[in-house]
């Protein structure tokens, strides 16, 4: 069945990067607002790179690599639900395919084009991290790779019960940003009740935002379990809620 | 010859939505090698027990049994050996007619067919770089079936195989699909066309609001259920009439506009018909024998015509 994987995925590629804007929509504006972000950035703190706002520095990324993700997962929503909606899902049943390999091969999509962009939005942004400050690009990778699989995660218990394409990614919005919103970067987490630390966003946003500043992995094996756990229960209940058609 | 193995058999099997009862106490039998077709309207089922026996629907009740797998728990086994093509089914609005065949290809473990070939035989050829949305609804239809036997499948599901195809593609379909059966395949097909059943099926059954009312060859039905024909003859002879009457058979003469229509049943109408011209020297300038079809068939046994 690995043919069958390989040759799926590979194809959702190439539908994906026909599709009008999908390749610009997906990688080329999260890269842009990434610099732009950056851009404002230094134009807030003039004097320096590291004084006036840490926040620049230090979430910039994360922000940016968080709305990747809730991009990500939202677009992916939206292509399970229209293949839904369009008797594709049907289709692709009626053969030897499992479902999860169906599944495993949209995640893989999105897995590669998180990739992509955040590589661009390294490159492009380098000249704007602060002198001296040596982000951990390959294991802040890894982590924005746990964390979007485990979004992803949530993004299809959502494509499993919601049930037009209309309805889907709206009710994916305002599903995750909200969480967004709540999950630290914003507020700081003092000022918010405490069971809102443990949003599945929360145990992202606290993972990224740790690597991103060197903490070590030791630091955050908490926040991988719960990553872990969301994946888990999501995956677990959108295997029993799945529909067809 | 030697007794038909069934490949498809089910027993008893019954599906509903909420309130409404799709399928109720079906049963039936495909043997190996022919052309079987379920004949209805709208919404009598037709979908609904196919894709029961494929494995994509799971019956509320009922046994089915197809290949001797159970559709149900051996679903994989099972598409490895069959292909299908769907009433309703869409592919990625931008892959390419290649790329799915490719795709297809892949998926199954039996070594696949030509694709290249197959595109070819379905006219598809020039159309093998076309995204599938640029192509027509007649287009589509050709790639579905051809992903139906891309795996070189034992038995072929095609529901509503030519709705939306000219009469020239349906005429190269039905070719194919007795080409499929030549090769030693089973068909299991649906339609709401009479003639198209009346041509291609070697049996057929019929079913209405859920359920089979009759099954049997396309001429068994008919000769059971609309044994009468008739004969339309033209002749100049002002006495004809009378002496149809005493024909062996005949039930009714009419005239109209010059022209008699006789009216009886039976296989030997047509013969005695012919006899009686002869042998009492009446000269006819147009002769045309009208036999009951499926359609009459379906009328007789439901009560209302597949078009309703
Ligand atoms: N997914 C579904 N949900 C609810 N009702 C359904 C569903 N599929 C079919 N039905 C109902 O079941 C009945 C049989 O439908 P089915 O599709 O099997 O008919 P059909 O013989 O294939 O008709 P057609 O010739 O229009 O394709 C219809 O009354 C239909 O409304
Ligand atoms: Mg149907």
């Amino acid at each position: 069945m690995l043919r069958g994987l390989l040759r799926l995925t590979w194809i959702e590629i190439k539908v994906f990067m026909r599709e009008p804007l999908g390749a610009i929509g997906s990688i080329v504006m999260p890269v842009l607002l990434y610099v732009l972000f950056a851009r404002l950035g230094r134009a807030l703190s003039p004097q320096g790179r590291f004084t006036a706002s840490s926040f620049f520095h230090v979430n910039v990324p994360v922000i940016v690599a968080i709305l990747i993700a809730i991009n990500t997962v939202l677009s992916l929503i939206a292509i399970i639900s229209i293949y839904r909606e369009g008797g594709i899902l049907k289709r692709l049943r009626a053969t030897p395919l499992r479902p999860w390999t169906i599944l495993t091969a949209h995640v893989l999509v999105k897995l590669l084009l998180t990739a992509i962009t955040l590589a661009l939005m390294l490159l492009a942004g380098r000249r704007y991290f602060a002198a001296g400050l040596h982000p951990p690009v390959i294991s802040f990778s890894i982590a924005l790779i746990i964390t979007t699989w485990s979004i992803l995660s949530i993004g299809f218990l959502i494509a499993s019960v919601v049930p037009t394409a209309r309805f889907a990614q709206p009710v994916g919005a305002v599903v995750l940003y909200p969480m967004f919103v709540l999950s630290g970067l914003f507020i700081p987490r003092e000022v918010l009740p405490p069971w809102l630390s443990h949003l599945p966003l929360s145990y992202a946003v606290s993972l990224l935002e740790g690597i991103w500043t060197g903490d070590p992995w030791s630091a955050h094996v908490g926040d991988v379990v719960a990553l872990v756990i969301v994946f888990a229960v999501c995956t677990a209940l959108s295997a029993k809620l799945f529909r067809w058609e | 010859m030697k007794t038909p193995r069934p490949v498809i058999q089910v027993s008893g099997c019954r599906k509903t939505y909420k309130s409404t009862v799709a399928v109720d106490d079906v049963s039936f039998e495909v043997f190996d090698g022919e052309i079987f077709g379920l004949i209805g309207p709208n919404g009598a089922g037709k979908t609904t027990t196919m894709e029961c026996v494929q494995g994509l629907r799971t019956p509320d009740r009922g046994n089915i049994s197809v290949l001797g797998l159970d559709p149900f728990r051996d679903v994989y086994a099972l598409q490895d050996r069959i292909g299908a093509q769907l009433q309703q089914a869409q592919l990625q609005k931008r892959i390419k007619v290649w790329e799915a065949m490719h795709l297809w290809a892949a998926l199954y473990r039996r070594k696949a067919s030509d694709g290249d070939r197959l595109l070819e035989q379905l006219g598809l050829a020039d159309k093998r770089g076309a995204w599938f949305m640029t192509l027509s609804g007649g287009q589509k239809q050709r790639l579905f079936i051809a992903l139906a036997l891309i795996n070189d499948p034992e038995v072929v599901f095609l529901d509503e195989l030519t709705t939306g195809l000219d009469p020239q593609a349906r005429r190269t379909i039905w070719e194919l699909v007795r080409d499929i059966r030549h090769r030693g395949k089973t068909v299991f097909l649906t339609t709401h066309l009479m003639e198209e059943a009346e041509r291609l099926c070697d049996r057929v059954a019929i079913i209405d609001q859920g359920r089979i009312i009759d099954m049997d060859t396309p001429e068994g039905l008919v000769r059971r259920h609309c044994p009468e024909r008739s004969v339309v003859l033209k002749t100049d002879d002002d006495h004809a009439g009378e002496r149809f009457r005493g024909v062996p058979g005949v039930t009714s003469v009419a005239a109209t506009n010059g022209r008699l229509t006789i009216h009886g049943a039976g296989e030997d109408l047509v013969m005695e018909v012919i006899r009686c011209l002869s042998e009492e020297r009446i000269r006819v300038t147009d002769f045309r024998t009208v036999l009951p079809t499926l359609e009459d068939v379906f009328l007789r046994l439901t009560g209302h015509s597949i078009r309703d």
